[in-house]
C-alpha cells in the first residue's frame, strides 16, 4: 500500500498543476492554431459577416467543448451526478464545485482565441466593413452609386487586391479605422474577462470559505475513493485471475493423471520447486493439449476452496454452467482502466 | 513523515522564489505581447487620443490583475483578513507586509509594459499627434484648422498617401519620439532610485516589527499548505478504510447467503487476502452493482470499534 500511497500523493499533490498545464496547453494551442489558419474574407455583401462572426465564435465553442473532453474528472462528475442515493446522500454543493472549476479550466481557451481574433482585427474588419460611416471618413456624396453597389463596394475592403473604391473611401483609411475598433474591443474583452476572474477569486474568501472547503474536500475523496476503489478491484482480479488459472493447472494435471491410469507420480524428494511448478505436466504433447484447452475451453470463474484433490477431473464440473463468452466481455467493462 | 517535512522545507524556502518566479515571466509575457501587437494608429481626429492612451493604460491594469490572480499569496491573504477572530488574533502589521509584498510582485509587470511603450514611442505619437502647435512645424503652418487637424491626426501613419514625403511629419514624429522617450528614461530612474532607497533605509526603521511580521506571514503560509496536505492524506485514508470496510461487509453477506462451509485450513493465504472471498463471477458482479447503486455511507467508526 505503501507504493499506492506515493502515488497518490502525488496525484494530489499535482493534478491541479496537472489541470493547469493541460489548461496552458490548450492555450498555447488556440494561439498556434489561429496564426496557422489562412483567414480568407469572401469579400460579398452578406457572406463577410457570417465567414467573420463564424471565425470568431465557432472555435471558441469546439475549444470549450474539447476542454471538457480532456478533463479526467468529467466522467467523475457525471457518475456522481447519476448514481442513485444508496446509503450515502447526495451533496449539490461538491457538484456545483466540481462542475465549477471544470467550466473555468475549460473556459480559457475560447477566451484566449476571442482575445487573439480581436487584438488581430481581420475577423471585426472581415465582418463589418460594409458598415463603415463613410459621411465621416470618404466622400458619400457619389452621385451614381446605388446602396446595393456602394455594399458590394465595401464588401471588398479587406481584400486590397479587387477593390475599386478608392474615390469612395481609402482602402487604408477603412482598414485603420476597423482594426482599430477591434483592438478597442479585444482589450475590453480582455480586460473585463481578467476583471471577472479577479473577482471570482478574491470574493470567495470573503463569503464562503467554510463551505468551500468542505466542498473541495468532498470532490477530492469521490476522486481518490474511485482510484482506490479501481485499484483493489485490481488486486482482486490478479489474485482471481492467479487462483483461477492455477486450479486449471492442476485440474488439468490431475486430468491427465487420471486419463493416462498412472499412479501419481511424486516429485523427487531433492527435485527442489522447479519440478513443483511444472505441475505434472512434463513433455511436449501435454503441454500443448493443456494450451488447447485453454484456449477451446476456458475454465468457469468460479473459484473452489482449494482443499481436497478430488481426482474426478475439471474444476468447471459439477458446477453450475456459465456462459463463457459474454464473460470475456463484461470483465474488460468493470476492469479495465481505459 | 520525513518525506512530509523535506517536502515542506522545499515549500518555504521556495515560496518566495516561486512568485518572483512568476513576477518574471509576468514581465517577460508583457514585452513577448508588446512586441507582437500589431499597433496601428487609425490616424482620424477624434480617436487617436483613446487608441493611444489606451494602448498604454488598459494592458498594464490586466496584468495588474493577472499578476494578483497568479499569486497564491493574494488568497493567503485575504482568508487571513476575513478570517474570523475566533481564538487566534489578527495582526494587521502582518497582513498589511503580505498586502505590500504582493503588490510589490504585481507591480512590476504593468510598469515594465507602461516603459516599453513610452521607450519606443507609438503610442505617444499617436495620442497627442493632434495636440501640437502646428505654428512650429513649418508643414502645418499655413493650413485652415480643420485641415491641419487632419493631417496632424494623420501624422503616425507613415504610409497614408498625404504623408508619405511629408517632411514636417518627419519633424513632428521625432518631436514626439523624443518627449515619449525621455518620459520614459526618467520614470525608469525615477523607481530604480526609489527601490533603491526603499532597500536601503528599512532596515533603519523599524527592523524588529518588519522580521516579526515576515515570519509570521510565511508561518500562515506555510500552515495552509500543510493543512491541505494533511486534509489529502485524511481523505485517502477516509477512502482506504471505507472501501475495505464495504469488501469485508460484501464478504459477510455472501457467507450468510451461500451457506458455503467455513473454509478450514487457509492454505494459500497469500492470495485468498486480497480474495475477501469473493471467487465467483456472480459474487462480482454482485459487489460491482452494489457498489453503483448503494455506495456505503461515509462514516468509518464501526470499522475502528470492531
Amino acid at each position: 500500500m505503501d507504493k499506492f500511497r506515493m502515488i497518490f500523493q502525488f496525484f494530489q499533490t499535482n493534478q491541479e498543476s496537472f489541470m493547469n498545464g493541460i489548461c496552458g496547453i490548450m492555450a498555447l494551442a488556440s494561439t498556434q492554431m489561429y496564426s496557422a489558419f489562412d483567414f480568407n474574407c469572401p469579400c460579398l455583401p452578406h457572406y463577410n459577416l457570417a465567414y467573420g462572426l463564424g471565425i470568431l465564435l465557432v472555435p471558441p465553442f469546439i475549444l470549450f467543448l474539447l476542454g471538457f473532453v480532456l478533463n479526467n474528472n468529467i466522467s467523475m462528475l457525471a457518475e456522481e451526478w447519476r448514481r442513485p442515493q444508496g446509503q450515502r446522500g447526495k451533496d449539490p454543493t461538491v457538484l456545483r464545485y466540481m462542475f465549477c472549476s471544470m467550466a473555468q479550466r475549460a473556459m480559457i481557451a475560447p477566451v484566449v482565441w476571442v482575445s487573439v481574433t480581436l487584438l488581430d482585427g481581420k475577423c471585426i474588419t472581415c465582418a463589418f466593413c460594409t458598415s463603415v460611416p463613410v459621411e465621416t471618413l470618404g466622400n458619400a456624396s457619389h452621385p451614381h452609386l446605388s446602396q446595393g453597389e456602394i455594399q458590394r463596394v465595401l464588401a471588398r475592403i479587406p481584400c486590397k487586391e479587387i477593390y475599386n473604391g478608392q474615390q469612395l473611401i481609402a482602402n487604408e483609411v477603412a482598414i485603420r479605422y476597423l482594426r482599430c475598433i477591434s483592438q478597442a474591443l479585444g482589450w475590453c474583452f480582455v480586460l473585463l474577462m481578467t476583471t471577472l476572474a479577479f473577482l471570482v477569486r478574491s470574493l470567495r474568501p470573503c463569503f464562503s470559505q467554510a463551505a468551500f472547503l468542505k466542498s473541495r474536500y468532498w470532490s477530492h475523496y469521490i476522486d481518490i475513493e474511485r482510484k482506490l476503489f479501481d485499484e483493489t478491484c485490481a488486486e482482486h482480479a490478479k489474485s482471481f485471475a492467479k487462483v483461477c488459472i492455477q486450479q486449471f493447472f492442476e485440474g488439468m494435471s490431475t486430468d491427465l493423471v487420471a486419463a493416462r491410469c498412472h499412479l501419481p507420480r511424486k516429485a523427487p524428494a531433492d527435485a527442489g520447486e522447479a519440478a513443483e511448478k511444472l505441475l505434472g505436466i512434463t513433455d511436449q504433447g501435454t503441454m500443448n493439449m493443456v494450451l488447447k484447452s485453454w484456449h477451446r475451453c476456458k475454465p468457469p470463474l468460479h473459484l473452489h476452496p482449494p482443499a481436497l484433490p478430488t481426482g474426478n477431473g475439471w474444476a468447471g464440473e459439477g458446477q453450475p454452467p456459465t456462459h463463457l463468452s459474454a464473460p470475456r466481455r463484461e470483465r474488460a467493462a468493470y476492469y479495465s482502466w481505459v | 513523515m520525513d518525506r512530509f517535512r523535506m517536502i515542506f522545507q522545499y515549500f518555504q524556502s521556495n515560496s518566495e522564489s516561486v512568485m518572483n518566479g512568476i513576477c518574471g515571466l509576468l514581465a517577460l509575457a508583457s514585452v513577448k505581447m508588446y512586441t507582437s501587437f500589431d499597433f496601428s494608429c487609425p490616424c482620424l481626429p477624434q480617436y487617436n487620443m483613446a487608441y493611444g492612451l489606451g494602448i498604454m493604460f488598459v494592458p498594464p491594469v490586466i496584468f495588474f490583475l493577472c499578476g494578483l490572480i497568479l499569486n497564491r499569496q493574494s488568497l493567503v491573504m485575504l482568508e487571513e483578513w476575513r478570517r474570523p477572530q475566533g481564538r487566534r488574533k489578527k495582526d494587521p502589521a502582518v497582513i498589511r507586509y503580505m498586502c505590500s509584498s504582493i503588490m510589490q510582485r504585481a507591480m512590476v509587470a504593468p510598469v515594465v509594459w507602461i516603459i516599453v511603450t513610452l521607450l519606443d514611442g507609438k503610442c505617444l505619437i499617436c495620442a497627442f499627434s493632434g495636440s501640437m502647435d502646428p505654428e512650429k512645424f513649418v508643414g502645418f503652418a499655413n493650413v485652415s484648422t480643420v485641415q491641419v487637424q487632419q493631417l496632424l491626426a494623420k501624422v503616425p501613419c507613415k504610409d497614408d498617401e498625404l504623408m508619405r514625403n511629408n517632411t514636417s511629419r518627419k519633424a513632428v514624429s521625432r518631436y514626439l519620439r523624443c518627449w515619449s522617450q525621455a518620459l520614459g528614461w526618467s520614470i525608469l530612474l525615477i523607481l530604480i532610485v526609489a527601490a533603491f532607497l526603499a532597500r536601503w533605509l528599512r532596515p533603519c526603521f523599524n527592523q524588529a516589527t518588519l522580521l516579526q511580521a515576515r515570519h509570521w506571514s510565511n508561518y500562515i503560509d506555510i500552515e495552509q499548505k500543510i493543512f491541505e496536505e494533511t486534509c489529502c492524506e485524511h481523505s485517502r485514508l477516509f477512502a482506504h478504510k471505507c472501501i475495505l470496510h464495504f469488501f469485508e461487509s460484501m464478504r459477510q453477506e455472501i457467507k450468510l447467503h451461500s451457506f458455503s462451509l467455513p473454509r478450514e485450513g487457509e492454505g494459500a493465504e497469500g492470495e485468498e487476502d486480497f480474495l475477501w472471498g469473493i471467487t465467483d463471477q456472480d459474487q462480482v458482479n454482485k459487489l460491482l452493482k452494489t457498489w453503483y447503486y448503494e455506495k456505503p455511507p461515509m462514516d468509518v467508526s464501526q470499522v475502528h470499534q470492531r
